[in-house]
């Protein structure tokens, strides 16, 4: 085909894109990036037949469900972090979904009740600490209340308080401590900052590598990444300045999940993606494609992540976690956490 | 002719809705939101934005119009290569430079990690460069790579008017930075102004880069305010104060600019004399044009160019790179034709004085509507158009022969129409400027209508700006991200989110390939970019009756 004939097909593809339609799909919004999602799609294309058309969208997701109302064509909505599952529910954009299958394979506390989410794998944040600068025995002992004692001036560091990833696990110290503590608490750990609070969990690992700083907060998976050399050689030497803790007095876990949207037009096919998504194979997939932590109880995590030792969750309610996300968020302002 | 008033309004108009809808959102309150943001976010905010503005403005007018000045008026060695050079980092997204300066500057790097290895010094905080994530790095990434809309437009400026102006001030023993400072810059600022005030508007509306690099801006909390804190309400409150504040600016300029007017109005000229520089001066010149095209684009292309070829040579091309590139192209290639006209017919409206049914003031509020578009951050404007293509989603629900507009290529090129109209609006308007109304006075005293006079006398003056704007609107579509994240159907990758989809999760060199791609597909339209806006004698001999 020559050039001009085959941008006109892809232009006459793309615009009329919209309209096609005929064999079973099931149309996904989705905060997971692609590199994760491609596998998963693949596979559970070859194994049912039924294709899957995705959009990748990362602000908005949930405006833009609200907006298209009754017209949406999505199927179904996958999201990281409970704040931004939970309020897919609040806003009434998801749908109950009774099925024996997602029951048996998804423990109770990681799904709804009435089936409006379901957890489709659980990501711990852990404390990154400095190989060469804290001893082992020490760093095997560390806690996320610890990171704010004057010990640890000018050694931490951290991303954006206001990310998902630290408001969760504020709110799950809130639970646990109160909000005069964690105000108390994030006053401090401000000060033990090293840099602004900023960048992505990875430059923790770097930063610390660099000598920037000596002990940080970041989730396991990242640190799977990095050390698989999947990121090239540079990563891994990253990854490999850093000790995984998981911290001792039980470690802060989020979650990654999946809902099926409240106007689903194919909803049968929307139910079958999330009973694949929580079969052993996808969990597989989620375990070493991206390093997480399966729900499936059985699934094994990956042998880097293994690797960083037993992980054992604070007990919190997920729906609990995500209500307190707004009044965590307000603190990280009101103690100038990011500036 | 109404019908181009009309034409105009409807642009306007669809420019107008999402702020609107923002309006509307922001008027269903925020509960206890907003003095909570008053007390402890806005002031803060306000006060590193207007840092980075004062910065970024610095940076931009000094880099853009001493450039500009020098390879325009002057001879030295490696002016013309640099006069095309200087455009480069239009190609590269801002966010694009931050990641690439992080990791070019990091202590773990490879500038850090070599000298270390020259100097035999194996402790990584014996080298104290300065940080990148701080607000000085984040108005030189941003500065270094937006300098080019003042350098266009200044050096367009510079070749195109006021020759006699200079070639008198030399006369009268004016030179260098005298004859700059007293006679070139005010010459040519209205054009300065209007390229300083699009780099600006990029600063102000930029998320990915300053949150990247830690500066806490009123855009970064617009976002929190929306994503983290889960207010639309309280995001939407933020973004329009925004947006009332640059309209205030915007009115305050065009209010200057039509007093100014008579003291600006320089007549087409014959490209100035160019002065050759002293081999001591001419080595400085050739160092100031360097620099920016150093810190803007060899350096973070450099960077990306390793990092894809390190991707590349282990992964091998991704297999979506050419669907990228395709639907990059024809996305941008699809806004760039729709925003065109109707920037024309507003510029033309705006005109207004030769018109004997003139109602010029209200084209030019017109004119200067189209602004907000531009005024506001991409998400945010994104969000606003979600909001307006599920409400007219709904209105055609009961007709089900009207297509679904929501998550169509047809939204996202309607979303690029909203953001980048004023651009060549803008453009266009300045382009009439230097167009004497004694040309339609003539064409219209011998029975042309106005639509004739658009056609006949017009189009082939406007030519080159319509010519170079379209280019800088193709290049800023292609850059698009936030719009583009939210809008668009299912399966379609750009190479913006393409890249994106990777820098999310923290793995920007995987990103490498895409990024390199969106440069690299820019290049040829930058070619066509500087050598439209060189000047062409014959075409000037015929914009002017002198």
């Amino acid at each position: 085909m020559n050039r001009p004939k085959k941008a006109a097909l892809l232009a006459l593809s793309l615009l009329l894109a919209p309209l096609a339609a005929g064999a079973a799909e099931v149309n996904l919004y989705t905060t997971r990036e692609p590199g994760l999602m491609r596998p998963l799609t693949e596979r559970f294309t070859q194994e049912t037949g039924i294709g899957v058309n995705t959009v990748f969208v990362q602000g908005g997701l949930a405006e833009r469900l609200a907006a298209e109302g009754g017209r949406s064509r999505a199927d179904v909505a996958m999201v990281v972090d409970v704040g931004n599952l939970m309020e897919l529910v609040d806003r009434n954009l998801t749908q109950p979904v009774k099925s024996a299958t997602l029951e048996a394979a998804i423990p109770a506390n990681l799904r709804d009740a009435e089936g409006r989410w379901f957890a489709l794998s659980t990501r711990a944040r852990a404390i990154y600490a400095s190989r060469e600068r804290i001893p082992e025995a020490e760093a095997a002992k560390l806690t996320y209340e610890e990171l704010a004692e004057p010990r640890f001036k000018g050694k931490v560091c951290i991303r954006s308080g206001q990310h998902p990833y630290n408001t969760a696990l504020f709110s799950i110290l809130m639970i646990e401590h109160g909000e005069t503590w964690l105000r108390d608490y994030l006053t401090k750990l401000k000060g033990n900052l090293a840099r602004r609070a900023t960048g992505g969990d990875r430059e923790v690992a770097r930063d610390i590598l660099a000598g920037i700083c000596d002990v940080g907060l970041a989730n396991t998976y990242y640190a799977g990444l990095m050390l698989s050399g999947r990121g090239g050689e540079e990563q891994k030497r990253w990854g490999e300045a850093v000790r995984i803790v998981l911290p001792a007095n039980e470690t802060a876990v989020n979650i990654s999940g999946g809902a099926v949207t409240r106007h689903a037009p194919n909803r049968a096919e929307a139910v079958r993606f999330l009973e694949f998504l929580a079969s052993p194979e996808a969990q597989q997939i989620y375990a070493d494609g991206n390093f997480e932590n399966p729900v499936r109880p059985g699934t094994p995590v990956n042998e880097i992540v293994d690797g960083f030792g037993p992980l054992v969750p604070r007990n919190v309610s997920l729906p609990e976690v995500a209500a307190r996300r707004a009044a965590a968020s307000r603190i990280v302002d009101e103690v100038g956490f990011d500036r | 002719m109404r019908l181009h008033r009309l034409g105009a309004a409807a642009s306007v108009g669809l420019v107008a809705l999402p702020v609107l809808a923002l309006a509307v959102a922001a008027a269903r309150g925020s509960g206890d939101l907003w003095p909570h943001l008053i007390r402890h976010v806005l002031p803060q905010a306000a006060v590193e934005t207007a840092f980075l503005l004062a910065g970024v403005g610095a940076v931009v007018l000094v880099l853009g119009t001493g450039t500009a000045w020098l390879v325009s008026c002057h001879r030295f060695p490696g002016r013309r290569a640099l006069s095309w050079a200087l455009v480069l980092p239009l190609a590269l997204p801002t966010y694009v430079s931050a990641y690439a300066w992080l990791d070019v500057m990091h202590p773990a790097g490879v500038v850090q990690g070599g000298l270390r290895a020259l100097l035999g010094i194996s402790d990584p905080r014996a080298i104290p460069l300065p940080e990148i994530r701080s607000l000085p790095g984040c108005i030189m990434v941003m500065g270094s790579v937006l300098y080019p809309y003042v350098y266009l437009a200044a050096r367009t400026a510079f070749l195109t008017q006021g020759a006699d102006v200079l070639r008198a001030g030399r006369g009268l023993g004016c030179r260098g930075l005298r004859l700059f400072l007293q006679i070139g810059f005010p010459m040519a600022w209205p054009a300065i102004a209007a390229g300083t005030s699009l780099a600006l508007l990029e600063t102000l509306n930029d998320v990915g880069a300053a949150e990247f690099l830690g500066v806490r801006t009123l855009t970064v909390s617009v976002y929190v305010t929306w994503i983290t804190r889960s207010s639309l309400e309280g995001a939407a409150q933020i973004a329009l104060t925004i947006l009332a504040l640059v309209a205030a600016l915007l009115v305050l300029e065009g209010w200057g600019r039509s007093r100014a007017q008579g003291a600006h109005a320089v007549r087409e000229s014959a490209r100035p004399d160019r002065r050759t520089l002293s081999p001591g001066a001419g080595l400085l010149a050739m160092l100031f044009c360097a620099l920016p095209v150093l810190l803007g684009f060899v350096i973070p292309v450099s960077y990306l160019v390793w990092a894809a070829a390190m991707r590349v040579a282990e992964f091998g091309l991704p297999p979506g790179l050419g669907e990228w590139i395709g639907n990059s192209a024809i996305l941008s290639g699809a806004a760039t034709l729709l925003i065109l006209p109707a920037a024309l017919l507003l510029a033309f409206g705006a005109r207004g004085d030769c018109m004997p049914d003139r109602r010029a003031t209200t084209d030019a509020a017109l004119l200067r509507a189209s602004l907000l578009g531009y005024a506001l951050p991409g998400g945010i404007a994104a969000v606003g158009l979600i909001l307006v293509f599920g409400g007219l989603d709904e209105l055609t629900e009961a007709l089900p022969w009207v297509p679904l507009l929501s998550g169509t290529a047809a939204a996202l090129v309607l979303a690029y129409f909203v953001r980048f109209l004023a651009i060549p609006a803008g453009a266009l308007d300045a382009a009439y400027s230097r167009i004497r109304p004694q040309m339609d006075w003539s064409a219209r005293s011998m029975g042309a209508g106005p639509g004739r006079v658009l056609r006949r006398v017009h189009l082939p003056l406007l030519l080159p700006a319509l010519s170079s704007a379209a280019l800088l609107v193709f290049l800023d579509a292609m850059k698009e991200l936030p719009a583009t994240l939210l809008l668009r159907p299912f399966n379609r990758e750009t190479l913006a989110t393409a890249l994106y989809a990777e820098a999310a999760r923290g793995t920007y060199e995987e990103g490498a390939v895409a990024a390199l791609a969106l440069v690299l597909v820019g290049l040829p339209v930058i070619a066509l970019l500087v050598a439209g806006g060189r000047p062409k004698g014959e075409r000037r001999g015929r914009a002017s009756f002198r």
